[in-house]
């Protein structure tokens, strides 16, 4: 009783927060997930439109146009994250030592964070219009004609190749990475100096610095960035239905084919199905990193 | 927008010490490469910038293809103007949308921040944990049985009043991590502990110990919120109508289909993004804190 009384209070105070997030978040998930095993049939001709139960789940992942959707997210997700920590890092290092108007440059590489993928959207959509040519170019591919470098025109997202999907990652890394830099340069500098000058008097070349003492430290930095860079590519859809539009077969990702499913196929069993399929693939990045982090947490105390 | 507001020292991301290297007098080539590559960087990073601002102050009948990236021959504000009128009523529920959430949520935060750093109950750890895990989901697996739940609502909560609900409801679990950490690091658990010997309840001690400390937390969650409030799109497109949404929304209605008025399409999306640019110039220090929150540790 004694105890209650002690912790009581508390969880009251909590209470609001975890009823919210407990229907909000895990009751919805619930309740997505039984939509999601639904049977349907046609009105008219009978036929089985979703076969209900995991069978919804058997359809959805052999159906050749997920596959296209998911092939576009590998595409999308590995560029994506290989281009932010890149530049991330690339800017970290050129501004961890510190340089005159240190604070314009990382304002500069910051600024795009602050605008949505929206209106990012808009202005990116010219730019990477896929017309070529001295005639008709226009948005990047004219700018390249202009600065005397055809040889890099390019149809981008519009290209019917299995990499199109690669063109969507270059509006998202410029989004993204100055994020990334701020993660490492906050970590570089998290790291006392005594370290590096210690290594320098014993002789230590600055690569071994950075080899040996600096990058180790930097790894839990690098894991977090990996993680939420990765996880908003999963989820990323603002960006490519502003650049794509509502209904891009090319540029469809499962994010994007949820919409379709859900209001141009009025599906949304399916919807639900491909929806959940997201989630478990979210989770199975998500939750190791947080029991992991909650783990290190404990060890901390 | 200050400059000396973005150099002065930032407690987070300047280093205090003198970089080594300078003031020998000498310029060495590592320093050369160094500049050549950042104002690079730089460069190409304003490059949509560039676009957008150019494009959005020449004449309409001035533009043309051949001349997208040549500065104006001619200056105009019909863009902004014909931007701005038909983006001022969605942008006016943007803010009202932004700030309540904002205020709503942080305050959320702010007490569970308190419970979960200084006055934890049995199995906190673990809600903590799921509560973050609701800051990661993809917001398709619960979209289908949100709009459903909140069809029903009254009259009143239709479009912003809609998602007022949704932004608090998800900025719970960012709001909360921040507020934890500031709490666990800048409060000290003493301060907790006279309070209790002074025989003040839980109720006593966040009111009138911790919330007069709390600015900071609620600077860094307020921005947090607002921006992310303000920069949503996809509850937006499931939740609410063109007619009753927020700015990202109108933005999306002005810059799809046909429309062929570049100056107009490219002056909203400068007048969309004002907000949020503004609230980054000015108080980027803190911008910045919340974006370093959002990475768990």
């Amino acid at each position: 009783m004694r105890q209650l009384k002690r912790w009581g209070p508390g969880l009251l105070l909590v209470s609001p927060s975890i009823i919210l997030v407990g229907v909000f978040v895990y009751g919805l998930i619930g309740r997505n997930i039984w939509t999601s095993l639904g049977r349907r049939t046609d009105y008219v001709t009978d036929r089985v439109l979703n076969p209900g139960g995991y069978l919804n789940y058997v359809q959805l992942l052999s159906d050749p146009r997920y596959h296209h959707a998911l092939w576009n997210l590998l595409v999308l997700t590995v560029v994506f994250v290989a281009g932010t920590m890149f530049f991330g890092l690339l800017w970290a290092l050129l501004l961890e030592k510190g340089v005159t108007a240190e604070g314009v440059f990382r304002s500069i590489l910051l600024l795009p964070m602050a605008v949505s993928f929206i209106a990012a959207g808009v202005v990116w959509r010219w730019l990477l219009s896929p017309a070529q040519g001295a005639d008709q170019a226009i948005g990047l591919n004219q700018l390249f004609l202009k600065l005397g470098m055809p040889g890099l025109q390019s149809a981008w997202w519009s290209d019917p190749g299995p990499f199109a999907m690669a063109a969507m990652a270059v509006p998202a890394i410029w989004q993204l990475s100055g994020y990334v830099m701020a993660l490492f340069l906050a970590g570089f500098r998290g790291i006392s100096d005594d370290q590096r000058e210690a290594a320098r008097v014993d002789g230590a070349t600055e690569w071994r610095i950075y080899r040996h003492i600096l990058f180790p430290q930097l790894s839990p930095v690098a894991l977090s960035a990996l993680i939420i860079v990765g996880h908003m590519s999963m989820k990323m859809f603002d960006l490519i239905y502003s650049i794509a539009g509502s209904n891009s077969y090319t540029a469809e990702v499962p994010a994007t084919l949820m919409w379709i499913q859900l209001f141009p196929q009025s599906d949304p069993i399916a919807a639900a199905t491909n929806a959940t399929v997201l989630l478990t693939i979210v989770a199975l990045v998500v939750i190791p990193y947080l029991v992991h982090t909650h783990r290190s947490e404990r060890g901390d105390r | 927008m200050s400059t000396t507001e973005l150099d002065r020292p930032d407690p987070d991301l300047t280093r205090r010490t003198t970089p080594p290297g300078r003031g020998r007098g000498q310029v060495s080539a590592g320093a050369v490469l160094r500049y050549a590559l950042l104002v690079l960087s730089v460069v190409i990073v304003l490059v949509p910038i560039y676009v957008l601002v150019v494009t959005s102050i020449k004449d309409a009948a001035t533009i043309s293809t051949a001349t997208a990236w040549d500065l104006p021959s001619k200056l105009s504000a019909a863009g902004w103007v014909s931007a701005f009128e038909r983006l001022a009523p969605s942008m006016g529920r943007s803010l009202i949308l932004a700030v309540v959430a904002a205020a709503l949520s942080s305050m959320l935060g702010a007490m569970n921040g308190f419970v979960f750093s200084k006055w934890r109950f049995p199995g906190a750890d673990i809600i903590f944990t799921m509560f973050l895990f609701g800051m990661f989901i993809p917001y398709q697996a619960v979209m289908i049985p949100l709009q459903a739940m909140l069809l029903n609502l009254p009259p009143g909560f239709d479009g912003i009043g809609k998602l007022i609900i949704v932004h608090t409801v998800y900025g719970i679990p960012i709001c909360s991590l921040i507020f934890r950490n500031y709490y666990a690091t800048a409060v000290p658990t003493e301060i907790i502990e006279a309070a209790k010997v002074d025989g003040a309840g839980m109720i006593r001690t966040f009111i009138s110990v911790i919330l007069p400390v709390s600015l900071p937390g609620f600077v860094v969650a307020l921005i947090w919120q607002f921006t992310s409030a303000w920069n949503d799109f996809l509850f937006a497109l499931f939740l609410t109508q063109p007619t009753n949404g927020p700015v990202t929304y109108a933005l999306q209605e002005l810059a799809g289909g046909q429309n062929p008025n570049y100056a107009q399409i490219f002056a909203g999306v400068l007048i969309a993004s004002l907000p949020t640019l503004v609230v980054y110039l000015v108080l980027g220090r803190w911008f910045i804190r919340g974006l370093m929150s959002g990475s768990v540790k």
